[in-house]
């Protein structure tokens, strides 16, 4: 019986893997990053798909409106246009493919030969649950974790000004 | 076709995460490493959603570790684009290969 649910999984999940293939392995280097662009969106559909909506919302504001346009600033800037990557060693591909080919048998392996207690009831969580966790400092609230990750946002921007600013013409 | 579950996602997740290892390897761009890098965190949070929702319903901790890696991975890219950016005005190209020299 195959639902639109089902069909709904395997194009979101042909979509993420897809996109991620091309995006490591063109030799364009914008099309590399439109594509990640897709995988990024890919993802954030399955977790529309699992119910997270509070994650999808957080990946599609974060990524694909962050990152993704961080990167292809970055690209404007240190890439001259339509030029190709350079190709790369055959037998470099040939040894990578087969290291990541091994890793992924060996995992996929060991995931189907265990077996996970999977509960019958699923709840997805409230953005109310998530707000009210997240900022309770009792037994097993994570407050702490919240406030590092400011910390560690504050250092982040500190230390993009510092590395990014144009040295003194004297100090070089 | 079968039901989707925990297993079909944990494939997702494991072939994303060696996609990733792949582009990692064979890249010599930092910023194509970067992506690379990017597509193994998501993967990863891929992984902890999951868990989270078949063996792990009534709790909340998966997410909030995805969200916490959203969060550093957000750092992170900054902070490397910095850096990228930076190793370009200084050298002229952003391939790891002509990235050999330290400061003194």
């Amino acid at each position: 019986m195959i639902t639109g649910s089902t069909i709904l999984f395997y194009i979101l999940a042909a979509l993420t893997l897809g996109c991620g293939i091309i995006a490591v392995s063109t030799r364009q280097i914008f099309r590399a990053a439109i594509s990640l662009l897709f995988s990024l969106i890919g993802i954030a559909g399955l977790y529309f798909w699992l119910e997270y909506q509070f994650i999808a919302a957080v990946q599609i504001v974060v990524y694909v409106g962050g990152i993704v346009v961080l990167i292809i600033f970055s690209i404007f800037l240190t890439q001259q246009a339509g030029e190709k990557l350079p190709k790369q060693k055959t037998d470099r591909k040939i040894f990578a493919a087969l290291a990541v080919f091994c890793g992924f048998a060996l995992s996929m392996l060991q995931v189907y030969q265990h077996q996970f207690n999977i509960a019958e009831t699923t709840t997805a969580p409230t953005v109310a649950d998530i707000g009210k966790k997240m900022l309770t400092v009792d037994d097993g609230g994570y407050a702490l974790p919240f406030e590092v990750i400011s910390m560690l946002l504050l250092a982040a921007m500190v230390g993009c000004i510092v590395i990014a600013l144009r040295s003194k013409p004297e100090t070089k | 076709m079968m039901e989707p579950g925990l297993y079909h996602i944990l494939f997702i997740s494991a072939a994303l995460f060696f996609i990733g290892v792949y582009g990692f390897l064979t890249r010599r761009n930092l910023i194509t490493m970067l992506m690379s890098i990017e597509l193994i965190l998501n993967s990863v949070n891929l992984n902890f959603i999951a868990f989270n929702k078949y063996c792990w319903p009534g709790k909340l901790d998966g997410l909030f570790f995805t969200v916490f890696i959203i969060a550093i991975a957000a750092a992170e890219a900054a902070v490397a684009i910095a850096i990228i950016i930076n190793l370009y005005r200084s050298h002229q190209s952003i391939d790891v290969e002509n990235a050999e020299d330290l400061k003194y």
